[in-house]
């Protein structure tokens, strides 16, 4: 840290400087919304309301045209995501080589379906389009890494995996 | 940049090269990227270094070897000995025995004389697997940018557009429209701006196609649209790729900017009047922007919604101006065909469907991966020749392409040539490439409810046709599934199929009946079997909408 | 401008270059069914009742949308069209909570005379009936999404007429929804102007005023043509609203 105290933006939140930051360099383009939501999501981890009204005067544009968008769009999460993410592929390959049985799987074991987020916040399971590593089917995603091959009991481990080496929180 | 500089370039680099005894190529394509490829990367670079061969051995990432489902994949270049199922500890040994030593690494070699190498045909696929994809200097010592260096230097647009033309080049996404035709209607329409679009949203489950060649040859697309710009009149040209392709939109990032740093993009490209510029606009996970009208709407910053055509984005596109969208790989052919001509491209292929195609096999097949073959050969030889054949102790029951747009098809239908038109014949597309095989363990009514579901979700919801009517069908199938339905039901589905197909608005909603109508057409008896027997069903009891006055 | 001759079910007409074919049809009181149509508001296309088969063209088009042509031979009705016209309105009857006996609208529904005009009996259908919400926050007016058939009448009409682009539509397929602001509650709309010309293009119950009950709802459109007018030739014309 610098030991020049960088001044701060307006809303006490210097996250926001990242974000004028790509607004100004899209000229707050009211067709740069998608671009913006990227950079958005990309900063704060998900778009909660106060963002989506941030961003919508920013582009000056309606807020139901901003809503609109984001709740088009899957790639844009409303709420916050579990601390884990388990992305399961359904494309063609991974549902021929079984990935539904996966997901029966998971789903019976967590209790908690695809497109939700386990009741102790840990794992948010998510069905993806394809993740284009058709090669390894079926696929998912955990957290950011490829597994390939899987089987539902393999699939259950790994998760256990991930959870089990979550990061000391630091007091 | 000139001309001169250009082709200097490209020899110094070929020169280069040449200096290198070795050059250790590993795939650095999702498939393999994915199952360990960067900690092969690592190990070989550790022992090129650890034996001091720096000078005569480069270890390089390469664009898609596409054996996928054998990666991690290497190759050692100057005796073209490839390996398969590359761990560290075997990338190792391929530098100590094989570079050092001149020893084959044996149990690890794959045979690339086999029809899986040896029946592909490759121009799109030509570099990858043998260039670095993150270098502009390899691009251009494979010949590149000599395509866009022969239009702006010895062609005028309108040649250029009729190379295209008379090459026989038909888009690649789907529809299979002339590309020459479409560029000549964009050059002939009004507009103070000209835009030429890539769609690179590749969003078809089972497809992998264009991801592969953004991944592995970026230049080559750039190349492609930057020629297109020439040729109609633009100055402006977008990449819409899916947010899913990271690592795509990483390479196209860097390739922009070699490009502009070189005088390949930019203003006065080779010191022409030409100038071009590329942005790329990423996109958020809605199958249905590969849909062109969609699309164009998703640049703008809006939800993608189709629209109505006419006015097609030849005419009306990005904000209201001529626009021309590609996918990928049809920009891909581009550059070869200005560098070798149209003769050379049109003698490859069928009459009507010329050049080749790029495959993404997937499912239940012996050899999954990229392949690129050219256009009319058998879908036989593409199944059990090229790929094998499905594994042990299983039996061929249908080949699926088109993704959600296409259809099955069976295996007495196996001796159909893979052109445009052939496909279109039993109910299916060319779509954008991907091939599922599925064996005797799949259901066909459990398929065509699977992709119901998918064009279900990824309705945009504007037209009724497609909003409700998918989800009456996946209703439907889900209840024929459950062996809860009768013969009244089948009507109903067909009935609904043919209405969604012929009133839909955009291509997502005419072709989503397709899978259901192709496996209706095959695999009939598999629906049939699950019905009820009973005759006079009455239906599931509902309050009856009063429309009395 | 040019005119064109085209032939409409066998019979000739003329009509202006750029003009819909749809626009024709009216003009000649040869009926075609339409729902997100609405003169003054821009086009879209999405309801997919005025498609027309066109000769030469492989594809049924949507009157609203395609504009005539010289020599063009159409024909509005037969038999696929009226059974795909029928399909499309069971499909609408399906989708929400339609029970007109206890509309607010019963009697002034478009959807309900669309019905009638394709000659629907009988929804074969399994009716879906979503989980819909009904907003009562508005202190004039009245959101009821069970009856909504997401035409998009009130979010074009709020855009491009009124301008404050209070409505929109949110979520994908069949969750789509309209929606005030951030989804919040139309009561709390900061850009609402009140001017209810959102309930008055409204084909159905969806939207009303407060304090109506059953069939009481008629919607007055006529505004539009009136507003339309003052605003491209500077003429106000007669409003003929009863």
């Amino acid at each position: 840290m610098s030991p020049v105290e960088q001044p701060k933006h307006p809303s006490g939140d210097n996250r926001f400087k990242l974000l004028d930051r790509a607004i100004t360099k899209h000229q707050a383009r009211g067709d740069a919304l998608i671009e913006i939501l990227h950079v958005a999501q990309g900063i704060f981890g998900y778009l909660e309301n106060d963002l989506l009204i941030y961003v919508a005067r920013s582009l000056k544009l309606p807020l139901s045209r901003v809503y609109g968008v984001a709740t088009f769009y899957h790639f844009f999460n409303l709420k916050p995501k579990g601390e884990h993410t388990f992305v399961l592929c359904m494309g063609t390959a991974c549902y021929v080589k079984g990935a539904e049985q996966i997901q029966t799987a998971l789903e019976e074991h967590y209790q908690c379906r695809f497109g939700d987020t386990t009741k102790d916040n840990s794992v948010s399971f998510i069905t993806a389009r394809c993740v284009g590593s058709c090669g390894l089917a079926p696929v998912a995603v955990l957290d950011d890494a490829v597994v390939g091959k899987l089987t539902p009991d393999e699939s259950i481990r790994r998760v256990e995996q991930v959870k089990l080496s979550v990061p000391e929180v630091v007091s | 940049m000139t001309l001169e500089d250009l082709q200097d370039l490209a020899e110094q680099e070929r020169e280069r090269q040449d200096q290198k005894k070795h050059r250790v190529l590993f795939c650095s394509a999702a498939g393999c990227a994915s199952c360990g490829a960067d900690k092969v990367s690592a190990a070989l670079k550790a022992k090129v270094k650890e034996h001091a061969l720096d000078k005569e051995c480069e270890v390089i990432g390469t664009g898609c070897m596409g054996l996928c489902g054998e990666g991690p994949l290497v190759k050692v270049q100057s005796d073209d000995t490839m390996y398969r199922n590359v761990d560290v500890r075997t990338a190792e040994k391929i530098v100590e025995s094989h570079i050092v030593n001149g020893k084959k690494v044996d149990a690890h070699v794959c045979d690339t004389n086999v029809p899986f190498f040896t029946s592909q045909t490759r121009i799109v696929l030509e570099n990858c697997g043998r260039t670095n994809s993150e270098s502009i200097d390899e691009y251009v010592a494979a010949e590149g940018y000599a395509g866009l260096a022969k239009a702006l230097t010895e062609m005028q647009p309108a040649d250029v557009i009729e190379e295209v033309r008379k090459s026989g080049l038909r888009g690649r996404g789907g529809a299979g429209y002339s590309t020459g035709l479409k560029w000549g209607i964009v050059r002939k329409a009004h507009g103070e701006q000209k835009y030429v679009v890539c769609n690179a949203d590749e969003g078809d489950p089972g497809a992998f196609m264009d991801r592969s060649v953004l991944e592995g040859d970026p230049h080559r697309v750039l190349e492609g649209m930057a020629i297109a710009g020439y040729a109609v009149g633009a100055q402006q040209g977008y990449i819409y790729c899916r947010a899913e392709y990271p690592l795509a939109i990483e390479r196209l990032k860097l390739a922009i900017k070699q490009a502009e740093k070189a005088g390949l993009l930019g203003n006065r490209i080779l010191e022409s009047q030409f100038n071009f510029r590329i942005d790329i606009r990423i996109g958020a996970g809605a199958f249905v922007c590969g849909e062109e009208t969609a699309l164009l709407a998703s640049i703008e910053g809006k939800r993608g919604n189709p629209r109505p055509r006419p006015p097609f984005p030849s005419e009306k596109g990005l904000w209201g101006m001529p626009t021309v969208i590609n996918n990928v790989e049809t920009y891909a052919n581009v550059a070869p065909i200005i560098r070798k001509g149209s003769d050379w491209f049109a003698g490859i292929g069928t009459e009507k469907s010329k050049g080749t195609k790029v495959f993404a096999l997937a499912g239940n097949i012996r050899n999954t991966g990229l392949i690129e073959v050219p256009m009319g050969i058998p879908l036989r030889t593409i199944i059990f020749d090229i790929g094998g054949g499905t594994p042990d102790g299983t039996e061929f029951k249908a080949a699926q392409t088109g993704g959600p747009s296409g259809g099955c098809i069976p295996a007495d239908q196996l001796d159909l040539p893979v052109d445009y038109e052939s496909l279109m014949k039993v109910g299916s597309i060319m779509g954008s490439g991907g091939l599922i095989v599925m064996d005797s363990t799949s259901r066909m009514v459990e398929v065509a409810k699977f992709f119901m579901q998918f064009c279900m979700d990824e309705s945009c919801g504007k037209c009724i046709p497609c909003r409700v009517g998918t989800r009456h069908i996946y209703g439907l199938l889900d209840k024929i599934s459950k062996k809860k339905a009768t013969q009244d039901d089948m009507v109903l589905l067909e009935e609904l199929c043919m209405m969604v197909k012929e009133t839909s608005l955009c291509g997502l909603g005419q072709s989503a009946p397709n899978p259901v109508l192709s496996t209706l057409r095959f695999f009939r008896h598999e629906y049939e079997q699950l019905l009820q027997p009973v005759e006079t069903f009455e239906g599931e009891p509902g309050i009856v909408v009063d429309f009395e006055k | 401008m040019a005119v064109k001759t085209l032939t409409i079910n066998g019979e000739q007409y003329s009509a202006q270059e750029g003009e819909s074919v749809l626009s024709v049809c009216r003009q000649n009181k040869i009926p075609i069914p339409t729902l997100c149509h609405l003169e003054g508001l821009s086009t879209v296309g999405a309801c997919r009742l005025c498609l027309v088969q066109i000769e030469g063209i492989p594809k049924l088009l949507p009157a609203c949308t395609t504009k005539v042509e010289e020599g063009m031979v159409i024909t509005t009705s037969n038999q696929k069209l009226d059974k795909y016209r029928r399909m499309i309105v069971a499909l609408l009857a399906s989708e929400g909570n339609h029970v007109c006996a206890v509309c607010v609208a019963n009697n002034h529904c478009e959807l309900q005379d669309l019905a009638y005009e394709v000659g629907l009996v009988r929804v074969r259908y399994p009716y879906l009936f979503p989980k819909k919400s009904l907003d009562a926050t508005h202190k004039e007016y009245v959101m009821d999404h069970n009856r909504c058939v997401l035409c998009t009448r009130c979010v074009r009409v709020c855009d491009e007429v009124e301008g404050a682009h209070v409505w929109d539509v949110a979520g994908r397929g069949i969750d789509c929804e309209i929606v005030t602001g951030l989804d919040y509650s139309w009561g709390s709309s900061q850009t609402c102007t009140e001017c209810g010309k959102c309930v008055m293009v409204c084909p159905t119950g969806a939207l009303f005023e407060k304090g109506v009950t059953v069939s009481e709802m008629e919607k007055k459109k006529d505004f539009l043509k009136y507003i339309i007018t003052a605003r491209q030739k500077r003429e106000w014309v007669a409003f003929t609203n009863e």
